[in-house]
Formats: structure tokens, C-alpha cells, sequence
């Protein structure tokens, strides 16, 4: 049983118009179920491989070796602090312990509330604004433990 | 800024992401000269003599790059790495976020001069404005017949399409972006075939940086000579302890001290302490390396490499061992398992920095640090695990006495050296709140 719209099955269907290989379309594929959805079931993977007529097996593969793939359901945004080495040297790891404490969990796992999932992130590639972090598509920086706050909430009311 | 600044002029004030902006500084004259009065040898005979090198971090001469496509191929690409990933590095979002066309343009160049008509670009995933501002620069020269059908009025058709990674340090290394791009997992591609001869599809692939395809239009427009006399020019990323940490275009081979000055040098009060030159990946460098020209053989001979150009500075607040601690949970944390040394490598090298971060090291451990360094040197099947050994080596050759201090004591060297608001004022990006900071 299709879950997904049939606006998004088409545009699946469309994607691999753009490669000689239809294979090529599976990762942006899965962004758009996800963006249906919210992350990828087992039966949304089965019905992205029908869709590009691949195994589900392969589907599987590639949906659990990236990380911007969720295979069980997020927060309703996502908070990545990077703590790589351009941030971890302006303190990172101070702004690490506030969020931990506002958000009452460690990195790794999503706020009891179900609003942010909260990740310790690789280097995002804006260290001009170390020690940083991304909330969704947005980058925010160089951080104190008051704008932590600030930025906390205004993603909260969303 | 040199007096003839080929990339950030395109960067500073509003930029150019706007194309009328774009084409008003010149944009789209190089590609059209190129595709209108030059033959794709000569395009790639000037490159050649341009010394551009890949600016992603191999720094392979581009030119040579593309004489190795091979000329009867009916189907070619151009694949754009717009992975960037490398610790520390940011200019190619830079270029992506303020300047997108100078890399429309660049592929326009590229791919006239080996034959291509399908361009991707891969951009990584967290890069959004990046990859939302290089569509729209697609989608606006599409409009303007700088892409598609009969270009510039000539016989070159060209396709670009933007292509997002998913998140993955590895699909940077470019057989695993490679990868990538075609659905799959991104672990690397044993070599040979090199992609030049079966890349993407099995078919001949160009494979280029952002960066460097960005040169492109300076390379083109100024000639091999003017462009080779501007350094060649470079951009680097600059941070870590400096006051104004940022992309700075200078030529290659300024003094390491210099750049730093350009990055508004160091906070008050503080000392030079060592340094990465070029991303995780090189060796640190100390304070008698200060002089040494940012450029890839006076690196070299210093021990280590300009990489991707991205220079972190430590003043003497830092503790080496926790910052080489997390460079190689970096490097753990994106393994993609697919050899035995990177993968375990690694993951024993955390648990060793673990305990002794943790005050349960032991004095041997020094020698086991070493000795799975040299086990990853050399037999690993990628860069990735290869990148481990220099700054693990070099900390231990010149910060020893900071591992023996841990380990001996259970408490680190510096920590102990300075009085514990130096640690407050950095957390909080702010000196004026020092006092009192939660988690101080």
C-alpha cells in the first residue's frame, strides 16, 4: 500500500531522468519521502524501491550509512552543536554542557517533549563563527549560553 | 588581499550570487573567450602552464588531471566536489554561498575543454544556502544560455545538475563520491581505474574542488603567466585562536606568521603554540615553523602539507592531547569500515585517549599510541585512515611531556598552568562574561 502522495511518487519517478543510472536518483529520492513523512519507515524505504525498481535490501544499505537519513522519528528540529577542532578550541564543550542541561539530554537523543533531536556534529564548515551550531537548515554562532537560549526558543515555538 | 584579488572581489561587499552582479564584474567573458576563439586543447594547455592545483587537498595539478581523459570517449562528465567536509575548511561554501557562478562558469570552462556534457555538482548535505544558491545560479544561466542547448552560440551543449550528499566526511575522497552519486554507499573505489579513465558510470570523469574550478575564469581571462604570478593565489581558511578567523585570498607561499596577522592575529595576552596548516589531515607545526611559506613543498619539507589550505591556530590555552583526542574521534566517528586498519585503528586509538583524558592512562600507552599510528601508515585503503598518523606522530614527538603530565598526574598540563577564568572567557566567545558562566 502506497503511504506516500501521489505528487511525491511522481516526483520520485521523475528523478532519475537526470542520470544514466536510475540508481543515481535513490538518495535524492529518500530526502523527498522524508520530507513526506518525516523519516523513513520500513515500508517507505520498500516503497521508494519499487518505485526506482531497486532491491529493498539496497534501499536499506544506503538509507543507514548516511546520517541525514532517520530511520526512527526526529524531534521536530534538529539541533547539531559542532564540536570538531575549531569550535572544541573556542568551547564548544562549555556550550555542549548548556545544551545538555536546557534540553535534558545528552547528543544522541531527542528532547521529551518530541521538539529538538540534538546531535554533537563533525565540522559544519563555518568555523568564522566557532563555536557554532546548525538548527535545521540554519547556522548559529560564534554561541554563548544566552543566545543558546534565544535560539532555543524561537525553534521551540515553531 | 593581493592587489589582484581573482576570487574574493567576486566574495566581499553583496557578492555575487546575483547573476546581472556577476556578469557586471566581468562573469561569463572568460567561458565565452574560451568556448568562442580557443580549442579545448589549448584550454587545457593554459591550465596546465597556470600551475592551478586540486584545491580539495591532493593538490594534484588540474591540468594533468584532464590530459589523462581520453579524447575519443563518446560520453565524458564533470563531477564538482562540493563535499567539503575537511575540519576546519569553508571556502568553498563561501564560493557556493557568495559567488556560484564563478563555479557555473568554471564548469562551463572545464567541460569544453575535455569534452563533457553532463555536469553534477555534489554538494554536501548541511551545505542548504550553498546548494540552494548554486540552483538558483544554475537555474538563472540556463535562462541567460550560458547552459544548455548551443551555448554562447557554439556547437557545446552542457547540462549542470546539483546533487546533495546525505552526510558523509567520505564522499569527499572522490571514488567514494563517486559512489555516492550513483545511490550507493560512499566507501572508496580501489585505483586503478582511475576515475579519468572509468569514474562516474564506468565512463571517463573530471573530478575537481569547488575552489578550483572557481580559478577557472581568472586563469582564462589573465593567461598563465599573469595568473602564475599572483602566487598562484590561494584562498585559506583561517581559524581556531585568531581574532578574525575567515577566507583569506593570498598567494601561496606567505609566511605562516603572515597569514595569521591577516586573520587579525592573536587574542591578547596569549601565545603562538602550534598549528595545523592544512586541515586535520597535516601535521601540526610549532612556534619554529612560523616562517615557513604557505606552499605545498616548503610544507612537505617541514613534515607536513598544505592539505586544503586551512590553517588552525592553538595558542597556549590549548591542550594538545585533547585536541588530537578529538581529531581522531573525528576520523573514528567517519570511517566507513571498509578496511581493517582505519576501521579498528581508529576505534582503539579513541579508547586509549579515552583513559588517558580520563586519568587512567598508563606510561606504555605512548608506545601503543605509536605503534597503531604505524600500523595505519601506509596500508590503509583511503586517505581517511591515512590522515590519523601525521598529527598523532608529530604530537608525540614534540608535545610528549604534555601526555606524560596526563598520564602521570590524571590532570592536564595547561589546565593547571592557567588560572581557570582563561577557560570561562574562551567558552563563552565573550571575555566580558567570565565570571560565573553555567558549566565553567
Amino acid at each position: 500500500m502506497p503511504v506516500l502522495r501521489d505528487e511525491a511518487r511522481d516526483e520520485i519517478r521523475r528523478l532519475p531522468d537526470h542520470y544514466e543510472h536510475r540508481q543515481s536518483a535513490l538518495i535524492p529520492a529518500l530526502f523527498v519521502a522524508q520530507r513526506e513523512i518525516g523519516w523513513l519507515p520500513p515500508d517507505t524505504l520498500r516503497e521508494v524501491a519499487d518505485l526506482l525498481d531497486l532491491p529493498s535490501s539496497e534501499v536499506t544499505s544506503v538509507a543507514s550509512f548516511y546520517r541525514f537519513f532517520f530511520l526512527e522519528p526526529p524531534g521536530r528540529h534538529l539541533v547539531l552543536l559542532c564540536t570538531n577542532l575549531a569550535c572544541a578550541l573556542n568551547g564548544a564543550e562549555h556550550i555542549r554542557h548548556h545544551l545538555e542541561a536546557r534540553l535534558e539530554i545528552p547528543p544522541g537523543q531527542i528532547t521529551a517533549d518530541g521538539i529538538f533531536t540534538f546531535r554533537e556534529s563533525e565540522c559544519l564548515a563555518a568555523c568564522y563563527l566557532a563555536p557554532m551550531m546548525m538548527v535545521d537548515c540554519d547556522r548559529f554562532g560564534p554561541l554563548t549560553p544566552k543566545s543558546v537560549d534565544e535560539i532555543l526558543e524561537r525553534y521551540r515555538a515553531r | 588581499m593581493p592587489a589582484e584579488s581573482v576570487l574574493m572581489r567576486f566574495v566581499e561587499g553583496e557578492g555575487t550570487a546575483d547573476l546581472d552582479a556577476y556578469v557586471q564584474a566581468g562573469g561569463y567573458e572568460a567561458a565565452r573567450h574560451a568556448l568562442t576563439t580557443l580549442t579545448p586543447e589549448s584550454v587545457i594547455d593554459i591550465v596546465d602552464q597556470s600551475g592551478l592545483r586540486g584545491k580539495g587537498g591532493a593538490g594534484f595539478p588540474t591540468g594533468r588531471k584532464w590530459k589523462f581523459i581520453p579524447k575519443g570517449a563518446p560520453v565524458k562528465y564533470v563531477v564538482v566536489n562540493g563535499d567539503e567536509a575537511e575540519p576546519c575548511t569553508f571556502k568553498d561554501h563561501m564560493l557556493l554561498e557568495r559567488a556560484p557562478h564563478l563555479l557555473v562558469e568554471g564548469i562551463i570552462i572545464t567541460a569544453y575543454a575535455v569534452g563533457a556534457h553532463t555536469a553534477y555538482a555534489y554538494v554536501r548535505r548541511e551545505g542548504y544556502l550553498a546548494r540552494e544558491r548554486l540552483r538558483q545560479a544554475v537555474a538563472v544561466a540556463y535562462e541567460r544560455g550560458f547552459l544548455g542547448r548551443k551555448i554562447f552560440g557554439t556547437d557545446m551543449d552542457l547540462d549542470v545538475v546539483v546533487h546533495t550528499g546525505a552526510g558523509a566526511y567520505i564522499a569527499g575522497e572522490e571514488t567514494a563520491l563517486l559512489e555516492s552519486l550513483e545511490g550507493r554507499r560512499a566507501m572508496p573505489r580501489q585505483r586503478p581505474p582511475f576515475p579519468a579513465v572509468a569514474g562516474l558510470y564506468g565512463k571517463p570523469t573530471v573530478i575537481n574542488n569547488v575552489e578550483t574550478l572557481s580559478h577557472l575564469p581568472a586563469v582564462i581571462r589573465l593567461g598563465p603567466e599573469a595568473y602564475r604570478s599572483l602566487g598562484p593565489p590561494a584562498l585559506f581558511s583561517v581559524s581556531g585562536h585568531v581574532r578574525r578567523p575567515g577566507v583569506y585570498e593570498l598567494p601561496l607561499g606567505t609566511p605562516m606568521h603572515e597569514l595569521i596577522e591577516h586573520a587579525g592575529g592573536l587574542r591578547e595576552g596569549r601565545r603562538f603554540k602550534a598549528a595545523f596548516p592544512g586541515g586535520s589531515s597535516s601535521a601540526i607545526l610549532t612556534a619554529e615553523h612560523l616562517d615557513v611559506p604557505m606552499d605545498y613543498e616548503p610544507l612537505r619539507v617541514a613534515g607536513s602539507m598544505l592539505g586544503s589550505a586551512s590553517l588552525i591556530v592553538m595558542d597556549d590555552t590549548t591542550c594538545i592531547v585533547r585536541v588530537v583526542a578529538r581529531a581522531v574521534g573525528f576520523y573514528k566517528e567517519e570511517s566507513c569500515g571498509k578496511c581493517t586498519p582505519c576501521r579498528e585503528g581508529t576505534y582503539w586509538l579513541s579508547l586509549v585517549f579515552d583513559r588517558i583524558l580520563h586519568g587512567r592512562g598508563r606510561m606504555e600507552d605512548l608506545d601503543l599510541l605509536a605503534h597503531i599510528s604505524k600500523g595505519l601508515n601506509g596500508t590503509c585503503f583511503c586517505l581517511l585512515g591515512e590522515s590519523v598518523p601525521p598529527s598523532l606522530d608529530a604530537s608525540l614527538q614534540h608535545f610528549r611531556h604534555e601526555y606524560e603530565y596526563h598520564i602521570g598526574t590524571g590532570r592536564c598540563d595547561v589546565e593547571d598552568r592557567l588560572p581557570p577564568q582563561h577557560f570561562a572567557a574562551r567558552s563563552t566567545g565573550d571575555p566580558g562574561a567570565a565570571a560565573g558562566t553555567p558549566g565553567a
